[in-house]
């Protein structure tokens, strides 16, 4: 193997993460999709005809299933040019030394290692199909909190994932979903047990380096009664003229009076399907957030939902969308309200620049049962010029007449007199510009922790100075 | 010095200013006074750079000593290069920026000349003295503040900004006589000896806080009175109205 460090030398623009590396793999299916390419993914993982039955049956229904016929337009995806699996090497490490030096020299540039040392208790990398670094703070282990890829979680506790697998998103659930029951690899496994708070934030980066190739990560966290976690998320992907598809399933049970926040800042290149299906069950006092920030990839449809299931549950989803040149944010929330004294908040921002396009598609459902449930959304959208459009398709349904539904929603265009406000102060308008839409997203913003919002805010920035695209 | 040639300017099909000449001399206070809808706050924008105005292909705009009067014409200059100019403009009504705090705003525009540890002290400091509550300096600017609070601000932004030429449109308006003393007290004090000060006002209210050394009467989008402080006492007793033309 013909060792070339030097990433590929092209313009990125203002998108930093979009160099490439050569691809190498030590297991790569042939393009397309069929049941022997399916059997395949499941031999080189070695696993149980359980697993492999779950996979098999997942993709008759995606063969059967039609794509959406609502939100964005997904007709260019061509299932049989993408490749389904991509093992880049050999084995998973725990030191970032003892990666390959592509790998490595990637995460580097993304700036992982840097941000474990600062604040994180545990990190895993997965780039193409397979998780490559895995770090985990040892007291935690200690305390029993599990914190692993999907496969090795599968082989050690096959039991304790059969138990919750495909039990929130069945395999039917969409289209989507079912591809990923049937091609699923990587991601993240999390237990918490009873009563452990984690403290510091668990996180997950998530790389597609390959050309036209689909990755299909599988996450699954359980925080037992009172137990806490924060986990988040980032995306990052070269950029090429093909496109490439990420779509993910993540499911989470939030116990009796637990706590789980997962915070996603994706900024997937343009190249990038983006079609991702989330959702959460929260138990008796168990509060849920989702915070969804939506900055990168072509095409995202994404509904992160919360299944309030236990009596004084809580639901949030904050979510930030921004949609430049090219670019279709079709992103929201599900409430599902189940018990009674339930709550749930939805806060959504979204920004469209240079002909992108946002939408805002959210449920709010209240059942009979769910007594004195309320239920909050909040959709504000900021349109930059004349050319770009933002939608909103709200749907609200209450069986239940003690229950409250409040609905808010705002468009707004920058307007030229507050632009000549901040440039009459000195600041150029790319600037002025920056500074509104980050005061826009600001209190959603102040939700994240300190390192991610200075992120996003420089990621702002740089869209706003709009030689992106 | 600030000059203005032959300026005309139109907002879309209409025509608002008609053939302006006027230099304004450093260190001088003006006041720009005139009925409402004289073109007095066109002219601040005129001044400024609004992205609206359309200006008359013989309008001129010069800045500086310059006495060829061919070069540094700012009338094409966007408004963020003319406040890198020196000129600066205090709103009649500062609009509400939602998220946006004058630290954030500050720190944007002056970013090559303060660091923001410096401008941090510096905000404190003029806020105190302008009896600005502590708290409007963390929220949203103009969000929700009284019509006092906002004039006070825009005071403070001026001081901090050390412009060469400050356009006040209607400091007045919306702020009672302590804290227009306290604004005016606080301009004198603190923006440079050699600034042009140019207040513009519809009220006579104002003149006895700022003395203006000379004052410009606007009618009908013409500049159609000077003087010194005899017209600003004439004014002050008997309203622009009287002013004979």
């Amino acid at each position: 193997m013909k060792k070339n460090n030097q990433p590929k030398n092209i313009d990125l623009g203002d998108y930093q993460y979009g160099f490439s590396m050569p691809e190498h793999s030590v297991h790569k299916t042939k393009l397309g999709l069929t049941k022997k390419i399916v059997s395949e993914i499941s031999g080189v993982k070695e696993e149980s005809k359980w697993m492999l039955d779950f996979r098999l049956r997942a993709y008759e229904l995606f063969k059967k299933m039609p794509l959406p016929v609502w939100g964005a337009d997904l007709s260019p995806i061509d299932f049989s040019a993408i490749t389904y699996y991509l093992k880049a090497t050999d084995h998973q490490s725990n030191s970032w030394e003892d990666l390959p030096q592509e790998i490595k020299d990637t995460y580097d540039r993304i700036g992982v290692p840097e941000a474990e040392k600062k604040f994180l208790a545990g990190v895993s990398a997965q780039y193409e199909s397979e998780v490559v670094y895995e770090s985990f703070d040892k007291e935690l282990k200690k305390l029993g909190v599990i914190f692993c890829d999907m496969d090795t979680a599968f082989k050690k506790y096959p039991e304790l994932v059969k138990a919750y697998l495909g039990t929130l998103i069945p395999s039917h659930d969409n289209k989507f979903a079912a591809l990923n029951s049937a091609v699923w690899s990587g991601g993240s496994f999390v237990y918490i047990p009873k009563g452990v708070e984690v403290k510091l934030p668990l996180q997950a980066y998530f790389r597609i380096n390959a050309e036209a190739f689909g990755q299909f990560e599988r996450t699954l966290i359980i925080a037992e009664e009172g137990s806490s976690v924060h986990y988040v998320e980032g995306c990052t992907a070269p950029i090429y003229t093909t496109s490439s598809l990420h779509s993910a399933v993540v499911e989470i049970f939030v116990k009796k009076n637990a706590r789980v926040r997962y915070t996603t800042v994706q900024n997937w290149s343009k190249n990038i399907y983006n079609l991702v299906t989330k959702r959460a069950q929260a138990g008796e006092g168990a509060v849920m957030e989702w915070i969804d920030c939506n900055i990168g990839s072509g095409v995202t449809m994404k509904y992160p939902a919360v299944y309030l299931t236990g009596r004084g549950a809580h639901g949030e989803v904050l979510s930030i969308a921004y949609a430049g040149k090219n670019q279709h944010q079709d992103a929201g929330a599900k409430m599902v309200h189940l018990a009674p004294d339930t709550t749930s908040r939805v806060v959504s921002k979204s920004i469209a620049k240079d002909g992108g396009r946002t939408s805002y598609r959210g449920l709010v459902h209240i059942a009979k049962s769910a007594k004195n449930a309320k239920a909050s959304v909040v959709c504000d959208a900021l349109l930059i010029d004349d050319i770009s459009r933002s939608d909103t398709y709200p749907t609200m349904r209450s069986q239940e007449p003690s229950a409250t539904i409040e609905h808010e929603a705002t468009v707004e265009k920058i307007g030229a007199d507050k632009l000549f406000y901040l440039t009459s102060r000195g600041i150029k308008k790319e600037d002025a510009e920056g500074l509104l839409v980050n005061g826009f997203i600001a209190p959603v913003v102040k939700e994240i922790p300190l390192e991610y919002s200075i992120e996003l805010n420089r990621l702002i920035n740089m869209e706003m100075e709009g030689s992106v695209g | 010095m600030l000059s203005l040639h032959n300026l005309s300017v139109s907002i879309g099909k209409q025509k608002i200013l008609d053939d302006i000449s006027f230099d304004f001399q450093p260190g001088k206070t003006y006041a720009l006074m005139g009925p409402n809808g004289s073109g007095k706050s066109t002219l601040a924008s005129a001044i400024m750079g609004h992205p609206e105005i359309i200006y008359s292909r013989a309008s001129k705009i010069t800045i500086g000593k310059k006495l060829d009067r061919r070069s540094g014409n700012i009338k094409n200059l966007s408004a963020d290069k003319r406040a890198k100019l020196g000129i600066f403009l205090s709103f009649q009504t500062p609009l509400a920026l939602p998220g946006v705090t004058v630290f954030a705003l500050l720190r944007l525009a002056l970013e090559k000349q303060m660091d923001p540890v410096t401008l941090h002290k510096q905000v404190k400091k003029y806020a105190t003295e302008l009896h600005i509550k502590d708290e409007l300096l963390t929220r949203s600017l103009n969000d929700g503040f009284s019509g006092g609070e906002k004039k006070k601000l825009e005071a403070l932004q001026a001081v901090l900004l050390a412009p060469q030429f400050a356009l006040f449109d209607e400091i007045d308006t919306g702020v009672d006589v302590d804290a227009l003393k306290t604004i005016a007290h606080f301009l004198k004090k603190h923006l440079p000896k050699t600034t042009t000060l140019v207040f513009i006002t519809h009220s006579t209210r104002l003149l006895k806080y700022i003395r203006p050394q000379e004052v410009l009467v606007m009618k009908g989008g013409r500049l159609v009175k000077t003087g010194g402080s005899l017209l600003s006492q004439k004014i002050e007793k008997d309203g622009f109205d009287e002013i004979e033309v």
